[in-house]
């Protein structure tokens, strides 16, 4: 067993450390402020190849490992969690989505420009009624001839008013024989008449992302814009919830990491009692505790990471690094403000921001409660992976440079 | 064009170098190519991408210090050259000019050599200048803006005073100042490139030279006295405050 990370790897986290603390990290704080994204942002993510780290060369990506995503987004969200965001809806919602279950043509005409950083993608499930319980949903979509129109409203999609491009999933059989086969998956160019969109405003977190709804009105979308089979919708969007959450594992991964790096600056430079508070017993309790989850968050996710290269299923895996990682950054983010007492709940530090964000992590993307059932799930033997029509590919060092 | 890039390996700036039994010490900090070698590289590399070309890595060192030139690969050098060899000792730096300027020979053809302006570990800044002394080309310093074109360079110094012109004919040494423009992220397929990349030795017999022998020793090393600061604050409105400070300020006999 090897546990140590490829110079590729080592090089590919320096260059995006070195992106995020050098371009994004001066001027967070004053966008975050402001409730506003920081507008070159995606831009440069696109252009450095950010969006499309981990898809093979010949569909515009850069032909990095799964590691290599994870790896990114530990480091995109040790600067701010909106940058992790932008890969979990872009990358593992659509992109991932289209070259896991699209056609050939298809990946050529969403994935290549998606990849490529030229569009932006966002997946929409969630409604104004319904979040965890995905069946629920009501959108829908109308078979008409060669096309389907789409009816109903989308709700706390992350780069709602930013992406050219939506994987949507709606119901498509109002009289399902299950529950689970009313649904159907979309590729929706937002462009298209009858969409309708904004960004919502006044949430805890994420102030410099852009979170917020979608509504379509008798939209026109070609049939050949649906992912997989009729029906599939479910199964579709149960695998990029895979792929979310192991975006979202590594990026909470790379909070608990700036909790402890500010963590450790400010208690040896803060002195009470005639000594630095990093002497005080209390406050190495809570240090010691955000570098052993920080440990295990890691070895978590870099080992989803590796299963996917071997293109071994890990809904299962992926659920633990998601729950751990993500509980453990809000704790640590949490302890971080104690750690610096009243500076930390000032946005004059960072860690009062590191608390905001982590906080919406432990409900996106299947909450800690529904992560917990799904853990259950397997524990108890009452739910088992089966075989996918389509599986998630695995990486190809030499496929992959194609 | 033939373009070669000179660079060194060093413990990263946020390192803490100490010395410890007379010896210099960064603990187990990561080495990273000299930040100021990466300004060359991006200069080699914008020079390539308006003349056309190629640009060739350079660096002296061991096995390790082949990351300082994968990162220029990662960058988009196009290949990359270890100078190495068991018969080196301690090197200063009319000895690694010696190294570098027998390669740029044995390279052949080379039309323009880059460095960074200093080495953040030495700090000394003149490999540049004795590299092109030893070649015998001219030595264009601290250089912010590099236009080269038919045989010739024009070259916009930083200096402390203000901006200097000089020309020269190639080929030449160039040193590039901070002014010179950001430097690039490696590209991932970059990164991929530098990994894959073989990266030939050249040893003293290549190079056709003997060892060369460093010139200055350093018979002492030692660690920056510590310093003992006691950090008040003034408070009261702001004019207050200022009167405070200046009074300070002269009981300390600072005015
Ligand atoms: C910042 C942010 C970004 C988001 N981005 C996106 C996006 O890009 N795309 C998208 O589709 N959605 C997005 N969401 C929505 C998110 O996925 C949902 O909020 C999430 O799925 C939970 O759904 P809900 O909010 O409707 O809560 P509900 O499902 O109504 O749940 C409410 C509470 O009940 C709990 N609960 C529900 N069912 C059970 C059960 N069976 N047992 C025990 N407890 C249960 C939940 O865990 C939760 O605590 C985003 C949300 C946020 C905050």
């Amino acid at each position: 067993m090897d546990f140590s990370l490829s110079n590729e790897h080592l090089m590919v986290q320096k260059m995006v450390r070195d992106f995020a603390q050098k371009e994004v990290a001066p001027v967070i704080k004053e966008y975050d402020r402001k409730q506003e994204p920081i507008p070159f942002v995606l831009p440069r993510m696109g252009e450095l190849g950010i969006l499309g780290i981990s898809f093979p060369v010949r569909y515009g990506g850069q032909g990095m490992d799964y590691v290599s995503l994870g790896l990114a987004c530990e480091e995109l969200e040790a600067v701010d969690t909106t940058m992790r965001v932008a890969m979990s809806v872009h990358v593992g919602l659509c992109a991932g989505t289209l070259f896991h279950w699209g056609t050939e043509a298809q990946k050529q005409e969403f994935l290549v420009p998606l990849a490529q950083g030229k569009k932006l993608g966002c997946g929409a499930f969630t409604e104004p009624g319904m979040g965890s319980d995905v069946t629920a949903m009501r959108a829908a979509a109308k078979r008409d001839g060669n096309q389907y129109i789409l009816n109903g409203e989308k709700m706390w999609i992350s780069l709602a008013s930013k992406a050219d491009y939506a994987l949507i999933t709606v119901k498509t059989d109002p009289n399902p024989k299950k529950p689970s086969e009313a649904l159907s998956t979309f590729i929706v160019d937002l462009t298209s008449p009858g969409v309708t969109r904004g960004d919502i405003h006044g949430k805890l977190g994420v102030r410099a992302g852009s979170t917020g709804w979608i509504n379509f009105q008798d939209v026109r979308v070609p049939a050949a814009n649906r992912i997989g089979a009729e029906g599939e919708g479910f199964k579709i969007t149960m695998s990029a919830f895979d792929r979310g959450r192991y975006t979202v594992a590594s990026g909470a991964t790379g909070l608990i990491r700036a909790a402890l790096e500010a963590s450790v600056k400010y208690a040896k430079e803060r002195a009470a009692f005639g000594k630095p508070i990093a002497e005080h017993q209390l406050i190495q309790e809570k240090i010691a505790r955000m570098a052993q989850d920080y440990e295990i968050a890691r070895l978590l996710y870099l080992r989803a990471g590796w299963m996917q290269n071997e293109g071994k299923r890990c809904t299962r895996e992926i659920s633990f690094a998601k729950k751990f990682a993500t509980e453990a950054s809000f704790k640590a983010a949490d302890d971080a403000i104690q750690v610096h007492g009243a500076y930390g709940f000032s946005d004059e530090f960072d860690v009062e921001r590191y608390l905001r964000n982590a906080r919406g992590a432990v409900i996106y993307e299947g909450s800690s409660e529904i992560q917990t059932l799904i853990q259950a799930g397997y524990a108890l033997g009452q739910r088992e992976d089966k075989p996918l029509r389509c599986e998630q590919p695995a990486y190809d060092a030499e496929e992959w440079q194609k | 064009m033939k373009i070669v890039v000179c660079v060194k390996q060093v413990p990263d700036s946020a390192a803490k170098v100490t010395v410890e039994n007379g010896k210099v010490t960064w603990g187990d900090a990561p080495l990273v190519i000299n930040p100021w070698d990466e300004f060359a590289v991006e200069a080699a590399l914008r020079q390539k991408e308006a003349l056309g070309g190629t640009v060739t890595a350079v660096t002296i060192g061991g096995e390790g210090t082949k990351d300082a030139l994968k990162h220029a690969l990662a960058m988009g050098a196009d290949d990359a050259i270890l100078v190495n060899d068991p018969a080196l000792g301690t090197l200063d730096t009319q000895a690694v000019a010696q190294l570098l300027a027998a390669a740029i020979k044995k390279i052949g053809g080379v039309e323009m050599v880059f460095f960074g302006r200093q080495a953040i570990d030495g700090d000394s800044g003149i490999v540049p200048a004795q590299t092109a002394r030893l070649l015998g080309w001219p030595s264009l310093t601290l250089a912010s803006v590099i236009q080269a074109e038919a045989g010739a360079v024009r070259v916009e110094r930083s200096t402390e005073e203000g901006r200097q012109i000089v020309k020269a004919k190639l080929p030449a040494v160039l040193s590039v100042a901070k002014d010179y423009g950001e430097p690039r992220y490696p590209s991932f397929m970059g990164i991929r490139k530098a990994q894959r990349a073989e990266i030939p030795t050249l040893a003293l017999a290549d190079l056709g030279i003997p060892a060369p022998a460093a010139v200055v020793t350093w018979p002492e090393v030692m660690n920056l006295p510590a310093r003992d600061v006691k950090c008040e604050i003034i408070g009261g409105t702001p004019e207050e405050a200022a009167n405070a400070l200046v009074d300070k300020l002269i009981a300390e006999k600072v005015l």
